[in-house]
């Protein structure tokens, strides 16, 4: 494997990690997936002019306890506390407060072993060769909060809890394919099907969390809803449950018999929901009434001002998460056998490439990063964007109003008397929805102006988030409806891997009616050399050979310009200025709540 | 009040505007909503600026020459905006109140008149409107109309027809409530009996001598309505169901400020204080016609 990263390749490798392109753990990463021992790429680093760092969150008090209340805001509510449950990161936050998984991502993407012992390598034995199996195995002396152990039981139990369909759980998509063993009391082993290149899924992250078998044994299948402990959760986390007021208030206390030596810090714990984002900022940087508060998409102006005060600082950590335009190739006016928006139609204009090639040339994607998310992401022309790796090399982004306005001319489409552009009766007029929120209808505005000046006519519209958002199948408004003719939103990538991310080019993905618009792929789009360039990337075990054919789907899917990406978001929290906190981008933000503390 | 010495009575028109002229602060709001409404109406005509030029140089900016009222935090230029968006609110307003108030009329006066099974009926009516929920019925009608309406009127056509139906539509409760309320006193009165007695038809009755009687506090109450009616539109906007979200109305301007009060206060209050004025006007305008409508006061 070692030939197919080429000398060169290494010393850009190097460079970029030197001026803070990629991180050291990352590099360490992938080094250890050409086969170098983890010291070894930190020596080469060293050679490189790299100093030896540790990049996550370092622990500095010595004994747990008298750090007070740790005081949470969501601005939207949690609603439940099981996990398996947890359709919304809002419930996946509170529950990972009581609840842990094997292994969780920290912020650079390493997989950061939480109930397991260690992290699963080839070096360690827990990978296999093939790629269909892996051999976690469990820290020993962990009790759930009501003092009985965690076993390999509970490991396997949850697994036969979350794949069993009548549970019903939400993160079924992690366990129905799989089969988990039981090697001894403190050994599991999860097999594949297929050799399987991306296998920290499950009981890894937001979708792993570990259940107690003696809590939730008598309500795996139907009767999963009735289960006591999906409200009153008994865990191994850093933090005991004490009360929960559903869409309102949790408190907790610590757990005195924690299994990481002296964490957690703080004596209690405050989860409060409500309120919206500005307001949930201001709580943090203002009046500095709470210590944190999460996914805080508010232009960055405002944030800026709010920090002034000194009370507390935003941060920002990158994730894979992209706000992009889909431009609809169907026709969102026509119903063909019950839908609208359906691939046996074709858009009047927007079916035509040169179209939608004018439309991408017509974003200032540098202006509304600059104007309006400033540290809330950068401006962008590929989908996958993290890890880097996986990023696109050849897409770039321009704007200019002059191509785009030649590239209609020579396309036939003609100015009428009202200044907009249409060709055999069809005019450029489009509806362009997306959610209520002020930096989305900022950007809407700049669209709309460039348009304006290439003779494109945009009718803005705005759905309130709660709709937009939802999967309410009765309603047209949704964005996976796709009931307009182009729509803009931010899709999540939930792992530091696009492959799963880049199931929402997948033809048999396509949202439809018979689906109930539940298929990733929302933008309608389909192309056989990206749907088999695909297939052959989910067998790849040659992280390299892997990396290239991701890379082609995410081309193939980005040059279709059905999607036109316009900001690789990052993540954004407030946080008090004393407060020591460690969120991540590839996972939920108190995946590591234990280790927070006050400095 | 009454003059002492006797004189030519003038004609009733007269009578009316002279009690109005006497109540100075109806006068002046007259005044001051006549400016508003010639301001949106002929403001455009004078003040050539683009409601949407985007300009990030200029973002945040208070009141200057180039900008009189200051930009908006695209650099766009809110005296442009104000005008377009008052043209949208005052309209929108008025019509919702000239429908909430013709129907609670109508269907007031048509229960306090009658005496058999139509009033109690009209009131269950009323009693039902007033029990409806009233935003679930909002995104209900508006999900099964909107698309019909804009095919029909245009984009900002359709949903202005749409918003003033259902907020007229669903506001004339009190009106009529109101208006049953003073016909049914009215009705029994002297004069009306008097009316009667020499052979004044039902019609006549109302047009003639019961309706001028019970309209002052129906003015009153029509007066408010336009002030919810600009609110209640601002409240549509951001829902995301009323214009689009481009369109800057008093409300939406209002509420896209509200995230910038601490360093760009002039946003918000220039919109905020055309609101506040058009509101207060027509109230005082509403109270002097009360007084001047008010055929028990001499003079």
């Amino acid at each position: 494997m070692g030939s197919s990263m080429t000398e060169q390749d290494l010393r850009n490798r190097i460079s970029d990690v030197r001026e803070g392109r990629l991180s050291r753990r990352a590099f360490v990463r992938q080094m250890a997936a050409l086969g170098l021992s983890a010291p070894m790429a930190g020596t080469m680093l060293a050679h490189g002019g790299v100093a030896f760092a540790d990049a996550t969150l370092a622990y500095k008090p010595t004994k747990a306890g008298g750090g007070g209340v740790l005081k949470l805001l969501l601005w939207q509510a949690p609603t439940l506390l099981n996990p398996h449950f947890a359709s919304g990161t809002k419930d996946q936050i509170a529950s990972r407060i009581f609840f842990e998984p094997l292994a969780g991502w920290d912020k650079e993407g390493n997989l950061i072993a939480q109930l397991a012992a260690e992290t699963p390598s080839r070096t360690n034995g827990g990978l296999s060769a093939d790629g269909k199996e892996v051999t976690w195995k469990l820290k020993r002396n962990v009790r759930w909060h009501d003092g009985q152990p965690f076993t390999a039981d509970d490991v396997v139990f949850t697994w036969q809890y979350a794949a069993d369909p009548a549970t019903a759980a939400y993160t079924t998509g992690s366990y129905a394919n799989i089969k988990v063993e039981k090697i001894d009391d403190h050994t599991v082993k999860v097999v594949f099907k297929e050799p399987t290149p991306f296998w920290a899924d499950p009981f890894v992250g937001a979708f792993g969390c570990i259940l107690p078998k003696h809590h939730f044994g008598d309500y795996a299948g139907a009767k999963s809803r009735d289960a006591p402990a999906n409200l009153k959760p008994v865990g191994t986390g850093p933090y005991k449950f004490l009360d929960f007021k559903p869409g309102d208030i949790i408190t907790g206390e610590r757990n005195a018999d924690y299994h990481v030596p002296s964490q957690p810090f703080f004596d209690r714990i405050e989860v409060k929901g409500g309120g919206d984002a500005v307001s949930a900022a201001r709580a943090v940087l203002q009046s500095g009434e709470y210590d944190y508060a999460w996914n805080l998409q508010v232009e960055d102006e405002i944030l800026k001002r709010m920090e002034t005060g000194g009370k507390g600082k935003i941060s920002a950590v990158v994730s894979g998460d992209i706000e992009f335009i889909i431009l609809n190739t169907t026709d969102p006016d026509v119903e063909v056998d019950g839908e609208r928006s359906s691939i046996k139609t074709k858009h009047p204009t927007l079916s035509d490439p040169k179209v939608r090639e004018a439309m991408n040339l017509l974003l200032d994607r540098d202006s509304i990063e600059k104007f309006i998310y400033g540290r809330g992401g950068l401006a962008t022309a590929s989908f996958v964007n993290e890890p880097k790796q996986f990023k696109s090399k050849t897409l770039k982004y321009e704007f200019s109003v002059d191509k785009a306005n030649k590239i209609l001319d020579e396309a036939g489409y003609k100015r009428g008397q009202d200044g907009v552009r249409e060709k055999d009766g069809k005019k450029l007029k489009y509806v362009f929805q997306t959610s209520i929120n002020a930096p989305r209808q900022k950007t809407q505005a700049i669209i709309k102006q460039a348009c304006q000046r290439a003779g494109i006519d945009l009718e803005l519209k705005s759905v309130t988030a709660a709709v937009f958002f939802s999967s309410d199948v009765g309603n047209p408004d949704t964005y996976i409806k796709l009931y307009c003719d182009m729509e803009m939103y931010t899709t999540t990538q939930p792992q530091p891997d696009p492959e799963v991310f880049l199931n929402q080019s997948n033809s048999w993905q396509i949202a439809n009616k018979e689906n109930k618009w539940l298929g990733r792929n929302v933008a309608r789009f389909s192309d056989p050399a990206a749907d088999d360039a695909y297939k052959a990337a989910q067998k790849e075990l040659d992280p390299a050979k892997r990396a290239e054919l991701l890379i082609k789907v995410n081309d193939l899917f980005c040059r279709s310009n059905t999607i036109l990406p316009l900001i690789s978001r990052t993540r954004v929290v407030a946080a008090a200025s004393s407060l020591m906190h460690d969120h991540s981008g590839w996972d939920v933000d108190t995946w590591n709540v234990a280790a927070w503390y006050r400095a | 009040m009454a003059p002492a010495r006797v004189r030519v009575p003038a004609s009733p028109m007269r009578q009316t505007w002279r009690r109005f002229a006497r109540h100075r602060l109806a006068v002046a709001s007259a005044c001051l909503l006549a400016i508003l409404m010639l301001g949106v109406i002929l403001g455009p005509l004078l003040w050539r600026v683009r409601i949407d030029d985007i300009d990030f140089a200029a973002t945040l900016q208070g009141p200057s020459a180039a900008h009189p009222f200051g930009t908006d935090d695209l650099g766009q230029d809110l005296l442009a905006r104000m005008i377009y968006g008052g043209r949208i609110s005052l309209a929108v307003g008025f019509a919702a109140m000239l429908v909430a108030t013709l129907v609670g009329i109508v269907v007031g006066s048509v229960a306090g008149m009658s005496r058999r099974l139509v009033d109690p009926a009209l009131m269950w009516v009323t009693d039902l409107f007033l029990s409806l929920p009233q935003l679930p019925l909002l995104l209900l009608i508006i999900y099964l109309f909107r698309d019909r309406l804009k095919a029909l009127f245009g984009v900002e056509g359709g949903i202005f027809v749409m918003i003033v139906a259902v907020i007229g539509g669903l506001r004339w409760m009190p009106v009529a409530r109101l208006v049953r309320a003073q016909f049914l006193s009215l009705r029994e009165k002297e004069f009306v009996e008097a009316a009667r007695a020499l052979g004044a038809s039902r019609w006549e009755q109302v047009v003639g001598h019961i309706l001028p009687n019970a309209l002052g506090p129906v003015i009153v109450a029509s007066t408010i309505e336009v002030s919810a009616a600009i609110i209640a539109e601002s409240t549509l906007s951001f829902l995301g169901l009323g214009f689009p979200p481009d369109i800057p109305t008093w409300g939406r301007i209002l509420f896209d400020a509200k995230d910038h009060l601490d360093v760009a206060p002039h946003w918000a209050l220039f919109a905020g204080a055309a609101i506040f004025l058009t509101v207060l006007s027509i109230n005082f305008i509403g109270d002097g016609l009360r007084d001047a409508l008010d055929p028990r006061r001499i003079g």
